[in-house]
Order: structure tokens, then sequence, then C-alpha cells
């Protein structure tokens, strides 16, 4: 056991090299609205190796999936990204024109969507469906593949992605969620982006085929060598997965640092209450969620945005919004009880 | 001990005969014979992947699809031979909770439609203050606030409150049974808990039987007492949750069990399991369903369908690592659950 464990530990830390994949500084992404500005991302800034498993966790309108639309430049209006940088292996995705960013997408980062069973076409054949994206991203100097050369490169996607051959002739509807998904994911991976975003990509799936998905998924970016970036809310599959967890909150990211080390030694109270709220299998206990409702993001409160909700707040954190600490290695935690003689 | 409903060997099967005759026949349920007691309100987790049948089952348990072969018994009385008012009685007695709480809404209309319609069909009452009475007692008894919710439309709440309010809905009924199809799958997890609870309340505090299907085993352990496990519309397991989940005996079951993502990223899940095989007919399948994903499968299994082994008071499993345990003698397999008068829980915590 221990020789696994540590051959594994060796291979975990082979995986990701010290390069950035991805830096983002600072992103803000606002919606104006007639009602005032929402700001659905606030500030965010975070790190991405290349190699990297990254997991954004927070629940429903915390601003995650406008955070991974945002890297895509797929924010529509009102939406805008107002401020900040998003650097992929060294060129800036904030500034560079619209045509160049199309043929990033797919080549160079990613999505593999939420409910990527409805982002099919359903009057299209898997095998179009596939070559649709490798035929869109030629070059102009390129000539076009011959339509043996695509078969085969679809079929070699499709087993990559645990599909048997036949599937590509087949339409969406003939196929299972989990089916889907998988096609969903090799469209994602036909031009060997360096960064894939997964937006909960197994929300609808049962426990056995999700396993089997992430695991593929996982195999997938190994292969690639490619960062990846989970988008969810389910805790259970963060842990199975990632490496490093982001955990947001209205709209900021309160807490960042490797999975293990934030699973058994959570620092912000709203990822405590996070952890600790998740049913278990080893004993049974009355299901506690956290009281509360996040704010508005069109009315954020002067202080901490989790200050109502939270049990550990004290005067300071009505009045002054946290800034991100570091606590050494790569954790981070945006609250006052850990400044210098913050807490109690 | 008086039953409510009652399913004697039933089978239900998609795709067969007809104008267009088909030769791949989908078994959706195959050969399951089950029991709902009402003196011994329990909640039972009907739990399987997509495609196992529990989604057919249920709809068998509604009344909304026939049993191809085998039979339901309401009351004691064959479900086809109900006469109009018996039907009536049993719509009333069964209601659902389904897996959408947006779906459920017509978007037009507020929340309190769905609410006063159900008073309407049914003629519970005619005075409007005893039907704004009961409204309120619904909502309350899931735990909303009746002057906060009512007036609204549905995209004004949150999903949590809106099967909140579903939840309510079947409650006005005062049903035997509720069943339950996924009811929290489309809501954010830390929503989860205030619907499970508000399901939990109903059979520990108003003595209704519930019918919990779902593909999350953790959610099943947390809140149900019994457990049926379902693959390629066969029971494959059976028993109390605290039998079968910490030791599941059936292989499936137990990839089931290791598949669930434990938030503790120290144990992680094992290699990546095989996917199941669609292209095989069920019809084509002569011994165990299970056999060709099955990482113990034995000659045998290819070849006969194992019966039902009893492995201990309650835990039941069709599989033939198990044969040195006597099969069961009844099909029934409600047989090896374990009712509230034999188990002393501790009380719901109110809140």
């Amino acid at each position: 056991m221990s020789t696994e464990q540590a051959i594994k530990t060796y291979r975990e830390g082979a995986r990701i090299s010290d390069v950035d994949a991805l830096v983002v500084e600072d992103l803000s992404v606002y919606y104006e609205t007639d009602s005032g500005t929402v700001k659905a991302v606030d500030g965010v800034s975070f790190v991405l190796k290349q190699g990297e498993r990254f997991a954004l966790v927070g629940e429903s309108g915390s601003g995650k999936t406008t955070l991974a639309m945002a890297l895509m430049r797929l924010t529509r209006p009102p939406g805008h990204i107002a401020n900040g940088n998003i650097i992929l292996n060294g060129r800036d995705l904030t500034t560079i024109d619209e045509d160049e960013m199309r043929r990033a997408r797919l080549s160079e980062l990613a999505m593999v969507p939420q409910g990527a069973m409805n982002s099919l076409n359903p009057v299209m054949r898997i095998q179009n469906q596939i070559a649709d994206g490798i035929l869109d991203h030629l070059g102009e100097n390129d000539d076009s593949p011959s339509k043996q050369q695509l078969q085969e490169t679809v079929q070699d996607l499709l087993s990559r992605v645990g599909l048997r051959p036949g599937v590509a002739r087949l339409f969406p509807h003939e196929l299972s969620g989990g089916m889907k998904q998988r096609v969903a994911m090799a469209i994602g991976i036909s031009l060997q982006p360096s960064l894939i975003i997964a937006d909960e990509p197994t929300s609808a799936l049962d426990v056995v085929v999700q396993r089997q998905i992430m695991q593929t998924l996982g195999r997938l970016q190994e292969g690639l060598d490619a960062s990846i970036m989970l988008v969810g809310h389910d805790m259970g599959l963060v842990a199975q997965f990632a490496d490093t967890i982001g955990v947001m909150y209205a709209g900021k990211l309160v807490e960042i640092g490797p999975v293990d080390e934030v699973f058994g030694d959570p620092k912000h109270p709203y990822t405590k209450l996070l952890i600790q709220s998740l049913p278990s299998l080893q004993e049974k206990k009355e299901f506690i969620g956290i009281p509360g409702l996040p704010p508005e993001l069109i009315h954020l409160p002067q202080g901490c945005s989790f200050e109502d909700r939270c049990p550990s707040r004290f005067e300071k954190c009505s009045v002054e919004v946290p800034e991100k600490i570091g606590l050494g290695g790569r954790r981070e935690v945006a609250c006052h009880l850990y400044e210098a003689g913050g807490s109690t | 001990m008086s039953t409510f409903l009652e399913l004697e060997h039933v089978t239900k099967t998609f795709g067969s005969g007809g104008l267009f005759k088909s030769d791949s026949v989908t078994v959706a349920v195959d050969d399951v014979s089950l029991t709902i007691d009402e003196d011994e309100p329990s909640i039972v987790t009907v739990a399987g992947e997509s495609g196992s049948g529990k989604t057919t089952l249920a709809r068998l348990l509604l009344g909304s699809h026939v049993p191809t072969t085998g039979r339901m018994l309401y009351r004691g009385k064959d479900f086809t031979k109900l006469t109009r008012r018996e039907r009536r009685s049993f719509r009333r007695e069964i209601q659902p909770i389904f897996q959408d709480p947006f779906e459920s809404y017509n978007p037009f209309y507020k929340v309190d439609h769905v609410l006063e319609e159900p008073i309407k069909n049914f003629k519970l009452t005619s005075s409007d203050s005893e039907k704004n009475r009961m409204i309120d007692e619904a909502l309350e008894m899931v735990g909303l606030v009746p002057n906060e919710t009512l007036g609204r439309f549905p995209h004004q709440l949150s999903g949590g409150q809106r099967q909140r309010v579903m939840v309510a809905r079947a409650l006005l009924l005062k049903p035997r049974v509720i069943l339950a199809d996924e009811p929290v799958s489309m809501v954010d997890a830390s929503l989860r808990a205030t619907i499970l609870d508000s399901i939990r309340r109903l059979n520990r505090d108003l003595g209704i039987s519930v019918v919990y299907i779902t593909h999350d085993l953790t959610t099943a352990y947390q809140i149900s007492d019994n457990i049926m496990v379902m693959y390629r519309g066969t029971v494959v397991e059976a028993g109390t949750v605290d039998a079968v989940i910490p030791n599941p005996q059936h292989p499936y079951t137990q990839l089931l069990v290791e598949s669930i993502p434990q938030p503790d990223p120290k144990h992680r899940w094992g290699s990546e399991p095989p996917q199941q095989n669609w292209e095989v007919v069920d019809t084509d399948i002569i011994g165990c369903k299970f056999s060709d994903r099955c990482p113990a499968v034995m000659d045998q299994c290819h070849k006969v369908r194992p019966p039902q082994f009893l492995i201990e008071q309650h835990q039941m499993a069709t599989c033939f690592l198990h044969e040195e345990n006597k099969e069961m003698g009844s099909p029934d397999i409600t047989s090896t659950f374990q009712m509230e008068s034999e188990t002393l829980k501790a009380a719901p915590r109110g809140d």
C-alpha cells in the first residue's frame, strides 16, 4: 500500500509542472442592469499550473459559471469583463481581437459545457459535429484534410473517449446521456487544447456513469498534459478529482488551496460549513444546511458578503471587505479571522 | 398489517409487437414483487442507474403503466378491476413528486394555482376560508411561510422552495403514500437538505409511506429505512439501508457504493469500471444481467438467472456468489425490510 501510495504521490507531483498555464488577475465581470451593477465576479485572481486540476466550487449564483464563460470570452451583454487580465500561455486573452479569440477557442482552451447533452446539434451525425470544429480551425494555408483523414481523426477521438466506432454515424438522440457527454469531450479535445474548462460535466448523470466520465476526462487531460478547470457544486466530485480547490462566494474567491489541505483543515467559515453539511456514508446525522441565503449581488453589504451567515463574525466583518491573505504554500483565504490580531 | 399496494410478479416490457414490429424488447421491470404497507409507514429507496427501470416501477405504482404480466393489487383488489370511485380514491391516496421543480408549474399561474387545483378537483372543501386554512397548514408543514410564498410566480421562488410547494401540494390530499422520483437531483446541494428533511418529517410525523427513487445512495442512506437496488429491471439487492449500504453483497451494489464521490481526497475511486453494454438486447440475456460487467463473474452466471438468496434477515441478493444461503421463501422483496415497529429511531428534530 505504501509503495503504491508513494508512486501515486510521485505521479501527481510529476503531473503538475511549475509552468503557469493560466494566470487570472483581478478579474471582474459586471452586469449593468436598470437597477444597478451586478458584480457577478469581483476581483478574482488565481494561477493554474500546467497539468493541474483546479476545481471551482460554489452554490448557484456564486459566479462560478460566469467566471468560466469569461475565460472563454463568451460573456454576453449586459455582462462585460469590467477589469482584469486572463493570461493563457503568456498571452492576455482580454486584449486580443474577436477573430483571434475565435481561433483560440477549441485549439487553446476548450469548454465541456454544462448539460452537454443539450449542446449537440440534434440533426447532425456525431462524426460531422466532431469534424466541424476541426474544419473551422483550418488556417488559410492549410490543405483541407481528405475525407479519409477526417474519418480517422474522428475514430481516434471516439476511441479515446471510450466510444465504439459505430457512434460516428449516429445522431445525438440515439445516444445515452453519458455517451453524449463523451461526444462533448471528444469535441473538446479535438484540437488538443492546453486548458479544458468543464462546467458541471456530470450533473445530470448517475453515480457510476459520473465516475466513468470523470475518470475518462482525467485520462484525456493527462494525455494532453493540459490543465483543467472543473466548475461545480459537488464537493464529493472535487475531492475525488481535483488537485486544487477554489471556493467562490457571492462573486469572490474566498479560499484557495490544495484539495487535501482544504478538506482536512478548511479555513474560511463558509468552506467549513460547506464541508460539514455534506451527507456522508460514515454516519447518519441530521441534515445541516447553511442557514440563510447568499446576498443579492446587486446590493452587496459594505463588509464581508458572508457576514450575516457567518458563525464567527465580529465587528470588523460588517465594515470592511476582507482582503486575501496568504497562509503559506498555495493556501489563501479572504477572512478577517486570519489577519494579524484579527481573531477573537 | 393492511397492505396498500401489492405488486405480484410484475413485468413491464416496451417495444414488442404492434404495427411496427421490432426485434428489440426492453424489459423495464422484470418480475418484481413488493408490498407497500400503510400501517407500517417506512421510507423505501429504489436505487439504480438510468435505464434500471426505477422510473417505470414508479409509473406502475402510480397506475400510469399497466403491468405486461403479473398484477397490481390496491387494497387487496386487482387494479384493473377497480370501480371509478376506487380509482379516484387511489389517485388521492398516492401522490407523486417529480424531479424538476420547475416543469411541474405553469409559469403563467401563481404558485397558489397548484395548491388550489387539487382541492377543487377532489372537492376537499367548498369554503374559501377552509381552503386557505388547508393551504397554509400544508405550507407550514414543509417549513414555508405562507404569506412569503403565496401570490408569487414560480420563477420568483428558489428551486428548493418550488420543490417544497410540490410537497405541500401532495400533502393537501392527505395521501397514504408519497412517491418521490429524484426530488432533489435538480436542486442545489445546499438546498437539498431542507427538501429531504421535509419528506422525512412527513413519514415520521404524519405516518405517510415514502417511495424515494434515486441514484444517490448517500441521501438514500440518510433518509430511508429500506432499499431495493435495481439493474436492468431486476431487483439485485434489497434490505435495510443499515445492512445493504455499509455491506453491499451484490457486485452491482458494490460498484454503486464505490462510485459515490466521497468528499474525502484521501479515499479516491479505484480504476475505471466497464461501461454498460446497451447493444445487448434484454431478451438475449439468459443468465445474470450484470454478468458482462461483473468483476466476480462465474460460468453459471452466463447460463442461469440467479434466484433471490436471503443473506440474513434483512438483506437479500440476486447473485450466485451467495448460493450457500437459502433462497427466499416468498418472492416479495419487502419481506427483507424492517418496519417501524421493529426499530426505535431517534426522534426527528423539528426546526
